[in-house]
């Protein structure tokens, strides 16, 4: 396998953990809520699935598990700063070290242990051709969040709840005026946000790479943050922004395996260098930002 | 010209296949009042935000003292002496006044900011042209009228010499523009030179030297302001002559909604007391007052956004205890909010999505909204109602400010509501779209619908109203036939001078 096939292969998989939790920051966010707690919400569901797998609970039992404990945790998330009106940073903040923390307690004695990944499943027709083929054998979670992403896109351009989150994002208080509670809708989209969390670190912990490391989440819910802003909460853009940093991460172990000469601290690091300047590039546009930027987003809502 | 500060040549800017202006030239003198007159829409704002360099002009150019102003560039426009006082202001409500006052205008590179010297200029200015304010008060704190003379001392604070002012009472009480039009004229006097944007013939008659006047896009007149007249200038400014409509008499039918005893509080605060007031089909009940004396508690009551102390509130014959938001949407209830921008309408999204929005379940089969429905519906209100400036699909922050409060009354009365709370309606309008505003309430009226017209405007409430009330200090005046009364009592009543027992009990 040349490094560009490789990098085919491999691409989409790379992309979902960034993807899905990129999703679920991205309805958080339109409905004017900010939680910076996505890397603890992740490395909270990542223990949670390795440890139903692990037990031999199988992984659809995982995804549900980290789905549901990840969202638990937002919702806590939820309480303190919807419910009482605290600081969304701060509140993200400390709901995301408490996620790392639950993840490593938990996790602790799992370390190095190992679990059986999920099978690839090859698109008739489409994986058989030649080169690009190599994009259509994957997991069927890879398939499954692609169609995420699809039903994200028509929920927020085509569907009533897309409509009605957007409103609340843009202008709570006149959501709140033509009948909507700003509160119930905010709750909703913060604890879709967790369980979306959830299944990402359930998807790098037991599929991905189905071994137990603690921290083993590595930044990858601070990149899909980014992945939103850059994206400019476009769902589309998102999706091209993960694909994106799937494929950077895969460059660097595909540049190891050619036998380069370089300190591995550079080549993991790379991926990071390159994505965010390319993302940067991206949007630089600063209208796109502007015009697309939820116009409530972080504060409180009061009426 | 000689002793211009201010020059405008030929400019000319548009947006898609909107010419919003249209080779516009002015000049102004040194300490005059001009003031720039036009409906809604005629691209008041583009102008000035041109000259201020928020947008660059297509073409045409800005003089300050015979140089010309790069395009695009309000940095240079601030150097320039050029102050801007914005529709909607530019403030940080976190700040305090001192610090809105200085940001943006110390060095970066300076470690520590000069606050005393800053607190001891803006003092200066502000004992200088009668601006008075706390420095030290929090920005959010103060009331609108307030910020606004902030507004105006942070263009003073970076010495500017022209002053342009985007419709400075649209969102002033009288009182309040009064006075500003006072602190205008002295500031005139000492030699400043001032821009004001208004559609009230009154105060452009009152305050301005000269008016020019843009309609569609093009300077269509200028006038001395000891050479014209109101009914000159409206008629400039609309192109035809109009005039307000008059409610004619009629028969009102069963009570709509009767409201007895009803306190509210909020926050601790009792912000309407004991109020009593009943509201017939097919009539106009008018409430005036002060803006500030629980108007707006009242409309938030009645389109169930907050919660009653006691009393009782009975809707066609039956009693609701609280009403609810989705309670009053299918009671019937249409809502004209007093705060256009921040409850009326979602600047960013699109003007059909506005239009929908509150109600999502006649336009949305199985969670999809049905778009195209949804387009036509919003083409309607476009067309009924005679928005402009817009598309279905245009995002409703572009629209001008008085098309914007078209298409929110648009959205409310093409359903027909059965009662229509419409507070401060035609607040920032023009005179043709005030007319038009005030033919649609009397339309309503005619179709039978419920009015509940709160407003602070006199000559509005007596000339729509079928009876009035006064609002004071959260108490609610017994109501008096519109056409007993004139406006030496609703001035009193305004005061809160009303005597309870000696009133003349009207039919209900
Ligand atoms: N950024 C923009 N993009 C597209 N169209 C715009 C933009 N800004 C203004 N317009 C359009 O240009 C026209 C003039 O708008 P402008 O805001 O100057 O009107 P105005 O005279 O200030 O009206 P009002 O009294 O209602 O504030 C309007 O039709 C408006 O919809
Ligand atoms: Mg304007």
């Amino acid at each position: 396998m040349n490094a560009l096939e490789f990098i085919l292969a491999g691409m989409l998989a790379a992309a979902t953990p960034f993807l899905l939790a990129a999703l679920g920051e991205l309805v958080v966010e339109r409905a004017g809520v900010l939680n910076l707690g996505v890397e603890g919400l992740m490395a909270f569901g990542a223990v949670l699935a390795f440890i139903v797998v692990y037990h031999g609970g199988g992984h659809l039992l995982s995804f549900v598990a980290a789905g549901l404990g990840s969202a638990v945790l937002s919702l806590v998330f939820a309480l303190v700063a919807l419910g009482f009106r605290a600081n969304q940073v701060a509140t993200g903040l400390a709901i995301g070290i408490l996620g790392q923390g639950l993840s490593a307690l938990f996790g602790k004695t799992y370390e190095s242990l190992t679990v059986k990944g999920l099978p690839k499943l090859a698109l008739p027709w489409l994986s058989e051709i030649p080169l690009a083929g190599r994009l259509f054998t994957q997991d069927i979670v890879v398939w499954l969040s692609l169609a995420a992403t699809l039903a994200i896109w028509v929920m927020f351009a085509y569907t009533k709840v897309g409509l009605v989150v957007r409103a609340t994002g843009e202008n709570p208080k006149a959501a709140h005026a033509i009948g909507y509670s700003v509160t119930a809708i905010r709750f909703a989209a913060v604890a879709f946000g967790g369980t979306m969390a959830g299944f990402a670190g359930a998807y790098a912990a037991v599929v991905y790479t189905p071994l137990w490391a603690d921290g083993m989440i590595a930044g990858r819910g601070w990149i899909a943050i980014a992945l939103v802003v850059f994206g400019t909460w476009l769902t589309g853009r998102i999706f091209l922004g993960a694909c994106l940093f799937g494929a950077v991460s895969l460059m660097g172990l595909a540049a190891q395996a050619t036998g380069l000469d370089v300190p591995s601290q550079v080549l993991a690091s790379l991926p990071y260098l390159v994505t965010i300047i390319v993302l940067g590039i991206i949007s630089a546009d600063r209208r796109l930002l502007k015009l697309n930027g939820i116009a409530s987003l972080g504060e409180p809502f009061e009426r | 010209m000689t002793n211009a500060v201010l020059d405008i040549s030929g400019v000319s800017k548009r947006f898609g296949d909107n010419l919003a202006n249209d080779n516009i030239s002015l000049s102004l003198g040194r300490g005059e009042i001009v003031a720039l007159l036009g409906e809604n829409g005629a691209g008041k704002t583009t102008l000035m935000s041109i000259l201020f360099g928020h947008y660059v002009p297509d073409s045409g150019k800005v003089l300050i003292d015979g140089q010309e102003l790069p395009p695009g560039k309000p940095r240079s426009a601030i150097r320039a002496g050029i102050g801007m006082v914005h529709q909607h202001f530019s403030l940080a409500a976190n700040l305090t006044v001192l610090e809105n006052v200085m940001a943006g205008t110390e060095s970066l590179w300076r470690l520590r900011s000069d606050t005393d010297a800053a607190r001891q200029k803006l003092e200066d200015i502000s004992t200088r042209f009668g601006l008075i304010v706390d420095p030290d008060a929090r920005l959010g704190d103060l009331s609108v009228g307030e910020q606004q003379r902030v507004e105006i001392l942070k263009a003073l604070y970076n010495d500017a010499r022209i002053l342009v002012l985007d419709e400075p009472t649209a969102v002033l009480t009288n009182l309040e523009a009064e006075r500003l039009f006072r602190t205008l004229k002295d500031m005139a006097r000492e030699g400043l030179s001032l821009i004001f944007i208004s559609h009230k013939l009154d105060e452009v008659m009152a305050a301005a030297d000269r008016i020019i006047v843009l309609r569609g896009g093009r300077k269509v007149a200028e006038r001395p302001a000891k050479e014209t007249n109101k009914a000159e200038l409206a008629e400039l400014m609309i192109g035809r002559k109009v005039a307000r409509p008059v409610r004619e008499p009629s028969t009102p039918g069963e009570v709509a909604l009767k409201v007895t005893g009803v306190s509210v509080s909020i926050d601790g605060v009792e912000r309407l007391k004991s109020i009593d007031l009943s509201l017939r089909a097919g009539e106009i009940l008018g409430i005036i007052g002060v803006s500030g004396n629980g108007q707006a508690t009242l409309a938030h009551l009645l389109s169930g956004t907050v919660r009653r102390d006691k009393g009782d509130i009975v809707l066609f014959g039956e009693p609701v205890g609280d009403l609810s938001v989705e309670g009053a949407v299918q009671a019937g209830i249409g809502r004209i909010p007093e705060d256009r921008n921040n409850e009326g309408a979602i600047g960013e999204m699109a003007i059909w999505e506005n239009a929908v929005l509150e109600r999502l379940p006649r336009f949305s089969r199985h969670g999809l909204v049905d778009r195209s429905a949804g387009q036509a519906f919003a083409r309607k209100i476009i067309d009924a109602f005679d928005v402009r400036g817009g598309r279905p699909a245009t995002r409703t922050r572009l629209l001008s400010g008085g098309n914007m409060q078209k298409l929110i009354l648009g959205r409310n009365l093409i359903d027909r509501p059965r009662i229509l709370l419409a507070a401060q309606p035609a607040r920032g309008l023009d005179e043709g779209a005030v007319a038009a505003v005030h033919e649609r309430l009397l339309q309503a009226r005619r179709d039978g619908t419920a009015v509940l017209l709160v407003s602070e405007d006199l000559e509005e409430v007596m000339a729509l109203a079928d009876r009035i009330q006064a609002i004071v200090n959260g108490r609610l005046s017994p109501a008096v036939a519109a056409d007993k009364v004139n406006a030496t009592k609703l001035g009193l009543m305004m005061a809160g001078e009303w005597n309870e027992e000696h009133e003349i009990s009207h039919a209900l």
